[in-house]
């Protein structure tokens, strides 16, 4: 008992802060919308592409425009296997994740072959492609109409956990894909801190930084490169499954160039290499567009012509904007700031005369 | 006929096989012709791409927008009535002194960051100017003037339209004036001298930071000349170059990325290849016919990653 108190005075703020974050989102629905809660499910699948990405671009340095394909293959595979094969959904999700996973993996032998350049050239001409690759088989993949997902009812026991929380409100389905996607990110998010704080990722960022000094330590570049890839396209594949379930519609335009770029401004804003910056990242992916046009309709000194111009074009422009003020001045995203704050307030408490003792210093600059 | 066709281009194939082979050919010419007068498009910008990569090592994602935003530019001052031929030459002047502008405003201060900071904060720029097209010109295709004709024009037997050939004409024009300019003239002596040797440039007087300036600026001229060719063809609105932009990257990456004269002949190897797949092989019809420049750009890097005309790449360690 002493020891388990020990331990958590010990911990350091960061735990705290994640289990206050888990709590957050599980309390989430019952205080908000069903409709709210949908939108929610998405910023949490957002979020899981987003790591996924971070994990390629944050930590092995490599870069991938074309992440809205890989998500796209994961949809379609779950929609799929959804409508044609009747397979329950919530098997379909992981399947679609380990076939996107190793279509990663295959993406990333070429990948290997290519500078960081080269490679962002051949994924963005894989993102602008895939929308018309799509719509070729159309027996299998309904064509420029896509697949209807119905969405699925929750189980019972959610039912009736919920109904005990809220009072006797029944669960949606969109509260129950809320939880779907939420259970799918901590695991996720789990499996990548895992990941990153041992030798993997330990290695992944050794070659990063330097290639040749990390193969002259023994670390295999080629087998850790292509490893990340994988990973990258197997949570892109989850999220992808989820995306599909969650909006219960999957179409080659669900799946544009533009998906791609924000999810990678998402990870940028977020913060590469980090563990909780794909969750700013979900977070500001998903709700930078849509605040900002309701922030805009609902001005009403603005004309409606304008705002309604706004609309399609603003995202593009703030994104746009954000993007080349962030690498500027805040290469390190939101994370980074908030990192760099606290670590400056910690210095200041401590006072100044044994800063840089103890503590590790963060990462450094990644891109 | 035996065959039942699958598709309207093996129709027209069939139909021309009965008349003879004689209309065959005629209509394999045309092919190619048209073929390389989108080539030289491509070319143009394939131009652009590689003056910016051979002056700093990065490609310019947003090389395509750039020439998007320019001819609404060149739409504007035309739609005011001012005469075509003289609208072309002033929107490539503005062109320049943007690229220069956004150079110094954008590039500069991460000149020397990695090159994946580099690839990021040129991605910005191509959303960022292609949310302010739509929203200073909104998302309406608008056709785009063309002083050409459309009539056609025999050449050996083959019908070959006007405006393609002046499209052709109009790039190759553009091409040699830029191979003058850089090969010619004290200017681009020191703008190559700034590119491959900046220490000594510098040591000798250059400024190598507004040479990469003055190398933005060119790129955004030369750009503007293929999105001013292409807009007559496709109309004009703010996601016209993303196709052309893939094209573009096919054929710098066929010519090796560093090569000028890569550029041209790559971007005309990929105008006829695409032009031809789209004609004749059935299954990739009109809307694959980006996947042959995915195809095409995949296939180079993985086995030739320098190109026709590239130099391999050797690196210290």
């Amino acid at each position: 008992m002493v020891q388990l108190q020990q331990r958590l005075r010990n911990a350091p703020p960061r735990y705290w802060l994640v289990l206050v974050a888990v709590l957050f989102f599980i309390g989430l629905p019952t205080v908000i919308s069903s409709f709210q809660a949908s939108e929610w499910a998405l910023v949490l699948i957002f979020a899981i592409v987003i790591m996924g990405l971070n994990i390629l671009v944050g930590y092995s340095g490599q870069i991938s425009l074309g992440h809205g394909a890989l998500m796209a293959l994961g949809a379609y595979t779950s929609a799929i296997l959804i409508t044609r094969y009747h397979v329950d959904y919530l098997i379909t999700i992981p399947i679609a994740g380990l076939l996107t996973g190793l279509v990663g993996f295959l993406l990333g032998i070429p990948a290997l072959r290519l500078s960081a350049l080269y490679l962002a050239l051949a994924t963005f001409a894989l993102a602008v492609v895939t929308p018309s690759l799509i719509k070729r088989p159309a027996g299998l993949t309904g064509g420029v109409q896509g697949i209807l997902i119905s969405t699925p009812d929750p189980p019972q026991f959610a039912k009736d956990a919920f109904a005990s929380v809220t009072g006797g409100t029944p669960m949606t389905s969109d509260q129950w894909m809320y939880y779907v996607s939420l259970v799918s990110a901590l695991v996720l998010f789990w499996l990548a801190w895992n990941l990153i704080r041992r030798r993997p990722g330990r290695a992944l960022r050794a070659l990063r930084d330097r290639e040749v000094a990390a193969a002259s330590y023994g670390i295999n570049i080629a087998g850790y490169k292509t490893m990340a890839f994988g990973i990258s396209a197997f949570y892109a594949g989850i999220g992808g499954a989820l995306y599909g379930i969650a909006i219960g519609f999957v179409s080659p335009d669900t799946f544009p160039l533009a998906l791609s770029f924000q999810l990678l401004v998402g990870t940028v804003v977020g913060g590469l290499a980090s563990i909780a910056g794909p969750l700013v990242g979900g977070v500001f992916t998903f709700w930078l567009p849509i605040v900002s046009s309701q922030f805009v309709g609902a001005q009403p000194w603005i004309p409606a012509q304008i705002a309604s111009v706004f609309q399609k074009a603003g995202p593009a422009v703030t994104y746009g904007a954000l993007l080349i003020v962030i690498m500027i001045f805040a290469p390190n995203g939101v994370v980074g700031l908030v990192r760099a704050g606290y670590m400056q307030l910690q210095a200041r408490l401590r006072g100044a005369g044994d800063r840089g003792t103890g503590q590790m210093p963060p990462d450094p600059q990644t891109v | 006929m035996l065959v039942v066709s699958l598709a309207p281009a093996a129709d027209a194939a069939n139909f021309a096989a009965d008349l003879g082979g004689e209309t065959l050919m005629q209509e394999f010419v045309q092919q190619i012709v048209s073929g390389l007068a989108s080539g030289a498009i491509f070319a143009s910008l394939a131009l652009a791409l590689v003056l910016i990569y051979n002056a700093m090592g990065l490609v310019n994602f947003a090389q395509g927008e750039m020439a998007m935003f320019a001819t609404f530019i060149a739409y504007t001052l035309i739609s005011h009535g001012i005469n075509y031929w003289i609208a072309f030459p002033l929107t490539l002047g503005i062109a320049f002194v943007a690229g220069v502008v956004v150079e110094r405003v954008v590039i500069r201060p991460v000149e020397r960051a990695p090159v994946l900071t580099l690839v990021i904060v040129t991605l910005g720029l191509a959303t960022l100017i292609n949310g302010a097209a739509g929203f200073l010109f909104g998302y309406v295709p608008r056709s785009f003037p063309s002083p050409f004709s459309v009539q056609t024009v025999n050449i050996l037997g083959a019908f070959a339209s006007f405006q393609d050939l002046s499209v052709i004409a109009v790039c190759a024009i553009v091409l040699v004036a830029i191979y003058l300019l850089l090969q010619r003239t004290t200017v681009g002596l020191t703008l190559r001298a700034a590119a491959h040797h900046p220490e000594p440039s510098r040591l000798l007087g250059v400024r190598v930071s507004w040479m990469l300036a003055l190398g933005w600026g060119l790129a955004s001229a030369v750009g503007a000349v293929s999105g001013i060719m292409v807009a007559p063809i496709l109309l004009l609105e703010p996601n016209m170059m993303q196709p052309i932009i893939i094209y573009a990257f096919a054929a710098a990456v066929l010519g090796g990325i560093e090569s000028p004269v890569g550029a041209v002949v790559g971007g005309l190897i990929v105008g006829v290849s695409v032009n031809l797949a789209g004609a004749y092989l059935p299954f990739v019809g009109g809307d694959l016919e980006l996947a042959v420049a995915l195809a095409i750009i995949v296939g180079v890097l993985v086995i030739k990653p320098n190109g026709l005309f590239g130099r391999a790449a050797v690196r210290n360690v």
